[in-house]
């Protein structure tokens, strides 16, 4: 069997996207660079956001990603399926883009947060999260300056309702409603959060946790039990 | 009207603004006698800024060139002092390109934009060496902590670099954060790049090669960051251009970052002949130091740079310091493939000249020839001063007034009030309220970051002829303007040797040196006195301890009125670990271990951080600065790392073995029981330099001592780590608990 492809999204100003191929890498996978101009997912198996500034977002994060070519064939796609994750930056592009709820704004405290942060994993029937054990509690890094979850009442209800708050902060850094540090959509194939898995995957560099490996092997055996 | 040589030859007795920009008469007479004629307006912006203090180094040069003539023997130097940034050999085909320098005046101006440019000028230095930058930090001064306008400009500051540094992905991994009231009318940003590139793959600021294309490209030319802006006020100019303009530079980190990734990509096609970042005096610097390195001949239509405001004259072009801007020297041929690049990126890049074998720097304005120089006048023969200096009158004064009247902690319970007064006081308190600000994860390579005694770096960089490999670099930056005060010579001597110190005690070896020298006016007698005596003091120990300067910064006139700041070498040292795997964390890891102090103590509270907090006292003599015992310390250090010998470390400063041992077991909640010998308030609070606290399993200490024994690094084992509380016995306990709420809670309380 050929190895799994995740495909990895470079805007101009992505800045996590060699470590997210770093880390596709470490569990086994391919790390497969997709650009934000071409019309092309290179008939990847699954596709990572990662954190960065797109294309500087000097107006709103995410705002103009959502209108990238790329973002043309990775909507539809999504929306058929395929396993989409996107962390910080990426998480903001999914909100711009609606295949998330929601919104990233400002943090409360009104500055930039870099920390290790605890979190609790709400949800593993997700294409993302099925390694992880449900309520288990993960260390992953934060760091952001606009990761402070809004929706409306009706929206958040609906979230929780549906269960689809996928981690949850323990020790709110950002004012985020609800604790919220990531959802899902109704199908689970497509996960947002604000943490950085991609910092958490190996015990000399970033994070003093290796959590976030769970995310990569989850899709792994997401894509084989498929 | 445009000022062209053609008018100035006709009109040899017109008037021009030199004194207004910052020019002296004999100065300007030097510009007429090497011109033949009067300059025009472009050619005295040329000279007015090429010849400033900041660019031409002309009061600090003669003293700069210790760095030099006594510079040690290195086979690890590169490139040293005069390029972009000096280069030194990391090992397996590496090299690593570093150094710091101010960007102090425009943040006090405008903290924010002031800090964040000082971000970007010193990431393109980098970049133009032909590197990849790969990590950045910030030794930053402010006033004192509760003063009114330290609230204005610290958390600006901080927001610069965050907001800026971030954008880039660069991580932030170390530094310092100093508070005292000298600085409050001129804080300090001093900001450190380090860099990694092939040491096959330099690439240096020359334009060789006649008929080879000059390219600019980055962001557009506006009107901001024209220094001083004399030129503008002036009579010549005023009817042509717009008034006042902006002096400080706005920066853009996404068109930096663009320029980061565009560069390495020019680099990694091989299209690029030289190359120069566009700092302080913009288009002026990089065409007279790219036409003087190179063949020494270029000629620019300046109609050509792209602007931003369409009203610009050629002199606040050339005058300019807008941000991320780039020269390039490029083959003809080539320029298909460099624009293609600089397209792919959203890079705007424009041929505006190319390179002559004339030995003229010559610029047209609408058709008529502005400038016609030797670029190599401007660049390199500029004015060279040996300034008067005497010792300070006060200073006999100073150094007569030893901490020993002051009156000390008197029993156990004083002891522990002081060392939690130490501990919350806002030069020792935790900087998490900065550092939690600025991004240390990016690009996944990060080993050590704040508070680790130094930065450490892996290198994992995909480049092409690179074999993987284990090792990384670490960095640190350190000064004390307290000890410069007392005595400049030592003071700058404590500072390398702290820096040097903090990368030894993570196991990298020290290799090279960069400088910022934050001095008050250099037209002060007494500030030139402090400028030579620290200059011979960093020479001299550079020389002792085997690590050469490689670059780094002047930074005069930090000074409101007739006060000066206190002055201030800060020190960056870069080492090198064979094996990242290796590295020391910081502190105490695990419950069990001996504590172990290295290095004598002796009662040296001059200049103490105790003195500084408990009695505001500033006097007597920095402790002493033992060279040897510095580097048998940093020998044992990187030997016993090698070994795995260490479970952890942090070097002894500030607030002496107090707070040393306060902060080991504040990084991991590690306690621990330790017995003091002697004096307890000397034991605790002396600042007595060349000195570590490490610790190691017990089965491992006999063979750490016996390394020690035969470096003859004193060493004496203090207890064993575990616990809940920092024990010293006979004197005091403290729960680890109260020690962190103590030390976490003073920036938060101060600055929100």
């Amino acid at each position: 069997m050929s190895a799994t492809r995740v495909g990895v999204v470079t805007f101009p100003g992505t800045l996590d996207d060699q470590d997210a191929a770093r880390a596709v890498g470490l569990v086994g996978a391919q790390a497969v660079p997709l650009w934000h101009a071409d019309h092309d997912l290179k008939g990847v198996d699954a596709v990572f956001l990662p954190g960065g500034f797109s294309y500087g977002d000097y107006l709103r994060c995410g705002a103009i990603s959502r209108f990238a070519p790329l973002m043309d064939e990775l909507v539809p796609a999504a929306k058929a399926g395929l396993p989409v994750i996107g962390t910080c930056n990426g998480f903001q592009i999914l909100c711009e883009a609606h295949l998330l709820p929601g919104a990233l704004t400002r943090n409360a405290s009104l500055h930039y947060v870099c920390r290790d942060q605890r979190l609790k994993v709400e949800q593993t029937a997700t294409a993302w999260t099925g390694s992880f054990e449900r309520d288990q509690e993960i260390v992953l890094p934060i760091k952001h300056g606009e990761g402070r979850y809004v929706a409306s009442e009706d929206t958040l209800a609906a979230l929780e309702a549906g269960g689809h708050v996928v981690f949850r902060y323990l020790g709110n850094p950002n004012g985020s409603l609800n604790d919220i540090a990531g959802i899902r959509n109704e199908a689970g194939n497509v996960v947002g959060l604000m943490p950085h898995p991609e910092h958490a995957v190996e015990d000399l560099v970033g994070a003093p946790s290796t959590d976030g490996l769970g995310i990569f092997t989850s899709v792994l055996k997401n894509l084989v039990n498929a | 009207m445009t000022d062209s040589v053609q008018r100035a030859a006709q009109t040899p007795d017109e008037a021009m603004p030199f004194a207004e920009l910052g020019m002296k008469q004999d100065e300007y007479d030097r510009v007429k006698e090497i011109l033949g004629r009067r300059p025009t307006g472009s050619e005295l912006a040329i000279y007015s800024v090429m010849w400033s203090e900041h660019c031409s180094y002309k009061s600090s040069k003669v003293h700069l060139r210790q760095f030099a003539t006594k510079a040690p023997k290195s086979e690890a130097l590169l490139v040293g002092m005069g390029e972009n940034a000096g280069v030194v050999d990391i090992g397996d085909g590496w090299a690593a390109t570093f150094k710091i320098e101010s960007h102090n005046h425009p943040s006090y101006v405008e903290p924010h934009q002031g800090a964040a440019t000082g971000v970007g000028g010193i990431v393109r230095d980098i970049m133009s060496m032909g590197a990849r930058p790969i990590a950045v930090m910030d030794a930053l001064r402010f006033g004192g902590a509760d003063a009114v306008d330290t609230r204005r400009v610290l958390p600006g500051v901080v927001e610069g670099i965050s907001s800026y540094g971030n954008c880039l992905g660069l991580p932030n991994i170390g530094g310092e954060v100093v508070f005292d009231p000298c600085y409050i009318g001129n804080p300090l940003v001093n900001a450190l790049c380090v860099g990694l590139l092939r040491k096959d793959q330099i690439k240096l600021a020359t334009a060789p090669g006649p008929g080879n294309k000059v390219v600019l490209f980055g962001a557009s030319t506006g009107p901001d960051g024209i220094g001083g802006a004399s030129v503008l006020a002036s009579a010549t100019f005023e009817d042509e251009s717009q008034a006042k303009r902006p002096a400080v530079q706005v920066g853009d980190p996404f068109m930096e970052k663009l320029l980061i990734e565009c560069c390495l990509e020019l680099y990694a096609a091989d299209v690029v002949v030289g190359i120069q970042d566009l700092g302080a005096a913009g288009v002026s610097c990089a065409t007279t130091e790219l036409a003087a390195k190179g063949t020494g001949g270029m000629a620019v239509d300046l109609n050509l740079v792209p602007l931003r405001d369409p009203s610009l004259r050629p002199e606040e072009i050339l005058m300019s310091e807008s941000q991320e801007r780039m020269m390039a020297v490029v083959r003809p041929d080539d320029i298909p493939a460099f624009l293609a690049v600089c397209e792919k990126w959203d890079v705007p890049a424009t041929v505006i000249g190319e390179v002559t074998d004339t030995g003229r720097l010559v610029m047209t304005w609408d058709g008529e020839v502005i400038v016609d120089i030797p670029p190599g006048t401007a660049a390199d023969d500029g004015p060279v001063y040996e300034r008067p200096f005497h010792e300070p009158a006060g200073q006999v004064a100073l150094n007569a007034d030893t901490p020993d009247r002051l009156e000390r902690p008197a029993g156990p319970a004083d002891l522990r009030a002081t060392l939690l007064k130490l501990l919350g006081s806002p030069n020792l308190a935790s900087k998490e309220w900065v550092t939690g600000q600025y991004d240390r994860y990016v690009r996944s390579n990060t080993v050590l970051a704040q508070p680790a005694d130094a930065g450490m770096v892996r290198i994992s960089e995909v480049m092409e002829g690179a074999e993987p490999t284990t090792r990384g670099i670490a960095l640190s930056t350190d000064g004390n303007g307290r000890y410069a005060k007392l005595d400049p010579y030592a003071g700058a001597q404590l500072a390398l040797a702290e820096a040097y110190r903090n990368v030894a005690v993570t196991g990298a070896e020290p290799l090279a040196v960069t400088n910022c020298l934050n001095f008050g006016s250099p037209e002060d007698p007494e500030v030139m006195w402090q400028f030579a005596e620290a200059t011979r003091g960093l020479a001299d120990a550079c020389r002792t301890l085997g690590v050469p300067v490689t670059g780094g910064n002047v930074s005069f006139y930090n000074q409101t009125g007739s006060t000066a700041i206190h002055p201030t070498p800060v020190v960056g040292v870069l080492g090198v670990i064979d094996d990242v795997a290796k590295r020391v964390p910081t502190g105490f890891v695990a419950d069990g271990l001996r504590v172990v102090l290295l290095g004598d103590t002796s009662e040296e509270f001059g200049g103490s951080e105790w003195a500084h907090v408990e009695h505001r006292h500033l006097g007597g003599l920095p402790p002493q600065a033992v060279l040897e015992a510095e580097k048998a310390l940093a020998t044992v250090l990187v030997e016993a790392a090698r070994r795995g010998l260490l479970e952890g470390s942090h070097d002894l400063s500030d607030g002496g073995l107090a707070i040393a041992l306060a902060e080991s077991c504040l990084a991991r909640g590690v306690g621990a029981t330790v017995e003091l010998h002697g004096d307890a308030f000397t034991g605790l609070f002396s600042e007595s330099a060349s000195r570590a606290l490490v610790v190691v399993r017990p089965e491992s200490y006999e063979e750490f001592a016996s390394l020690c024994g035969r470096h003859e690094v004193p060493c004496y084992g203090l207890g064993v780590t575990g616990g809940d509380s920092l024990v010293v016995k006979d004197v005091f306990e403290v729960p680890v608990e109260e020690l962190r709420e103590t030390h976490t809670a003073a920036l938060p309380a101060l600055f929100g």
